[in-house]
């Protein structure tokens, strides 16, 4: 009844092919940007920001990432973990080695530097697919950790091999290091998570993420139509790895402060990302959202329910935390297996009907 | 829905703010993963004491001690979680048992003006308080550990190491290279070569380390291992026929369920410890009128007396006594974490306290100050007995080499100091 498109009248091709086509939706976007960037910030304080809505956002950047090489170029890859920790060790080898530059230019850099790490990584891509090429990527992600492990020169010869991040500011406000407020380290995350989900959006509705799905969908079809395939997948592989290296650059300097290669870029991470973006819909910026929420939000929140609120033993809560999240995650894929943002699509086509269905 | 969530966890967290009355040290402790094992005898013995403290003594000073319980399952992104989730609650201490959970917090706890207190591991240079004002390492730490074994090495050999050959098998982590420094001066020192063998988390898997073991035949092997992976390299050990009493294993690889699964073949075994261990100390009458019988033990206590639940109650009773410290100075039972910090820096656990509080020859004397966070680094070694099924202490407490660590520690503090802008106090 209040959710239709009646009414809402289009008179160019530009107000047709918008995002949220939807007058409800769209407001509904412009509200949600202008708490998240407006209320938000005055009220978090530093649980909710460093261990809830920080790791979100992280989460669901890498989620992007992965969603435009896995969900729309249809190349399976096993190495965020490692391409992550490329992301992070770059913004520190860059963040102690220019102290002077604002560190949202290092955090570009950083994607920048993942984004040709990628590329080198997304070579195998060309010849083989499938599974064999996310046994390549399984291989990036072992090389990658191994090397930020074995050569001193990245982690400048600490004894102990962990980086830690010094404190930089951007406009005067500390954003990396122990004296950052909850409200700057939500807001820078923020403001990389919606800008490069506009980004992100606005590629893969274009011609570059057309032969990104043309790939996906058959690649010999989309050769013959003439998608380079070379091009194709080379640029999935660099934005996404960009995309990536943002979020490791992110999870390590704003969001930990201090990071070793094998505990938190390992190979359950590339995994966490891989089933973020199967939970929360393969080819979709919101499923990566939804996904990455939940994962990262449900865990905080049943500990926090079964322990402070039951009162159970914290290693009985933990097991039990595992088990509702494992069978949460098969319930979802039997009643929905293309994932949270499907499932989101569908109740939207129902309310577009209520109260008459047919 | 995720709205909702939030509204429902905001909830579950306003519910769980405590009253403030009384003396919070939370407990990040782990029982599940593959360190779970090791990490829930250490978190029970740390309860314990605590218990002990509040059901006899009514607390400390008059004021009972809460330790609400976090699991972090040795990841650091759910230590953080758990940190900023109890921080609020009037935290006076922090004891995550997690090197990597450790370098997370030393730049918040100092943020935060919280004291961390990580006896045996996390960051050795944090011993030099100039630097690390807030974090507190005694009565050892890890380069004091490796010096301790060399130097019984020395003993073994008539006070030589020349041209000896020792393995180090070590958890490919910050946990597991914080060693390897101090051994290679050690190495330089006394002529013998250092062989590194990194283990990768968690350790299930260490074929290839212990066939080139076999290969090299190195006359000793020292191990920084924890959870999961010490049990592996001690069966790997057994498997090849390696001599156990060659073998030493750090503070952290030298509990019962690392040599229980492997059975007669850990017989010899070796590692280094800082305390006592077992249950012939007078403190189990008490824990067992108070906290035992009662029922009151953390899980029923099924560990009482090993190897790990001895190291958790003596983190336990050094933060007590630092709290009982602090009070005395500011005069006051409630103290705040600023003033639990003046504690731990006055803090002198001499022979006599020891005795006093039920534990006669326990741990070494701990004597901490301004400058000095780390005590005096004594450490002992202890041997595997597997048909008696108990550990035994086979050496005094001995004196690391300071000549080698104070230059060490030294270079490794200035450097987070110039990497983070801090100036020295003191």
């Amino acid at each position: 009844m209040f959710y239709r498109e009646a009414g809402d009248f289009k008179t160019s091709y530009r107000d047709d092919g918008q995002t949220f086509p939807i007058k409800l939706d769209r407001w509904g976007y412009y509200a949600i940007l202008a708490v998240a960037f407006l209320v938000v910030p005055l009220v978090i304080d530093s649980y909710w920001a460093n261990a809830v809505l920080v790791p979100f956002l992280i989460y669901a950047i890498a989620a992007i990432g992965l969603n435009i090489l896995t969900g729309y170029a249809g190349q399976v890859s096993l190495g965020t973990g490692g391409f992550m920790a490329v992301g992070a060790y770059a913004v520190y080898k860059l963040m102690v080695a220019f102290p002077g530059v604002p560190i949202v230019i290092h955090i570009l850099l950083a994607g920048a530097i993942t984004a040709v790490v990628g590329m080198l990584f997304g070579l195998p891509s060309l010849r083989i697919k499938g599974f064999y090429l996310a046994v390549a990527t399984l291989a990036a992600q072992f090389f990658l950790v191994w090397l930020f492990n074995k050569v001193p020169w990245f982690y400048n010869y600490s004894a102990s091999g962990q980086i830690n991040a010094p404190e930089r500011t951007m406009f005067g406000w500390a954003v990396t290091g122990p004296a950052t407020t909850a409200s700057a380290k939500y807001l820078i995350c923020l403001s990389f998570a919606v800008g490069l989900a506009w980004v992100a959006r606005n590629l893969t509705r274009g011609s570059v993420g057309r032969k990104w799905m043309a790939i996906r969908d058959m690649d010999i079809a989309a050769e013959i139509i003439g998608v380079n395939p070379l091009t194709a997948k080379l640029s999935a592989f660099a934005v996404s790895s960009f995309f990536v290296g943002i979020a490791g650059a992110l999870l390590f300097s704003v969001y930990l402060g201090a990071a070793e290669a094998s505990e938190a870029f390992g190979i359950n991470k590339s995994f966490l990302v891989l089933f973020m973006i199967i939970i929360g819909g393969l080819g979709s910026i919101f499923g990566s959202f939804a996904g990455a929420a939940f994962l990262v939000l449900l865990p905080v929140f049943l500990k926090n329910v079964l322990v402070a609120q039951f009162g159970w033993p914290t290693d009985l809560a933990a097991h039990i935390e595992l088990m509702i999240v494992g069978a949460l995650i098969v319930f979802f894929l039997i009643v929905e297996p293309h994932g949270l943002a499907r499932l989101w699509a569908l109740t939207k086509e129902k309310l577009r009907l209520w109260p008459f269905p047919h | 829905m995720k709205l909702k969530l939030a509204t429902v966890a905001l909830g579950a967290v306003m519910a769980a703010a405590p009253a403030m009355a009384d003396l919070v040290v939370p407990n990040l402790s782990y029982r599940t993963g593959p360190y779970g094992a090791n990490g829930t005898q250490y978190a029970d013995g740390f309860n314990d004491y605590f218990t002990l403290l509040n059901e006899r003594d009514g607390g400390i000073g008059g004021e009972r001690v809460r330790t609400p319980e976090c699991e972090t399952a040795y990841n650091t992104e759910k230590g953080v979680e758990c940190y900023e989730a109890t921080k609020g609650s009037g935290a006076l201490v922090y004891n995550p048992l997690s090197t990597g959970i450790t370098y997370q917090l030393i730049p918040k706890v100092a943020a935060d003006k919280i004291p961390l207190y990580t006896p045996g591991y996390g960051r050795t240079s944090a011993k030099n308080g100039k630097i690390f004002e807030w974090v507190f390492n005694a009565p050892a730490n890890y380069w004091d550990g490796a010096s301790v074994a060399i130097k019984y090495l020395l003993d073994q050999n008539g006070g030589s190491l020349e041209g000896k050959k020792i393995a180090l098998v070590y958890h490919n982590s910050a946990y597991g290279k914080e060693p390897i420094r101090t051994l290679q001066e050690l190495g330089k020192k006394h002529g013998f070569t250092l062989t590194e063998l990194p283990v990768d988390p968690p350790g299930q898997e260490q074929k290839s380390q212990w066939l080139q073991i076999r290969c090299d035949k190195p006359d000793y092997v020292l191990m920084w291992g924890w959870g999961v992976m010490n049990q592996t390299a001690i069966q790997e050990a057994a498997n090849i026929r390696f001599p156990m009493e060659n073998f030493i294993g750090t503070y952290w690889s030298g509990s019962e369920v690392d040599v229980k699964p492997v059975g007669a073949g850990a017989n010899g075994y070796k590692a280094l410890t800082f305390h006592g261990v077992g249950m012939d100390y007078p403190i189990y009458e008490d824990m067992k009128k108070h906290v035992i019988d009662p029922g009151k033990a953390s899980q029923g206590g099924q560990f009482v007396g090993s190897v790990l639940y001895s190291r958790g109650m003596y983190a336990a009773v050094v933060i007590a006594e630092a709290i009982a410290k602090a009070q005395e100075l500011a005069g006051t039972p409630q103290i705040t974490a600023a003033q639990l910090r003046d504690g731990f820096e006055a803090l002198d656990i001499t022979p006599e306290r020891l005795a006093e509080l039920g534990l006669p020859d326990f741990g070494p004397e701990i004597k901490m100050s301004c400058d000095n966070h780390g005590g005096s680094g004594m450490a002992r070694l202890q041997q595997w007995d597997a048909s008696a099924g108990k550990w035994t202490l086979i050496t005094d407490f001995t004196q690391p080499d300071q000549d080698v660590l104070d230059p060490l520690i030294l270079e490794d503090s200035e450097a987070y100091a110039k990497e983070a802008g801090i100036s020295p106090r003191c």
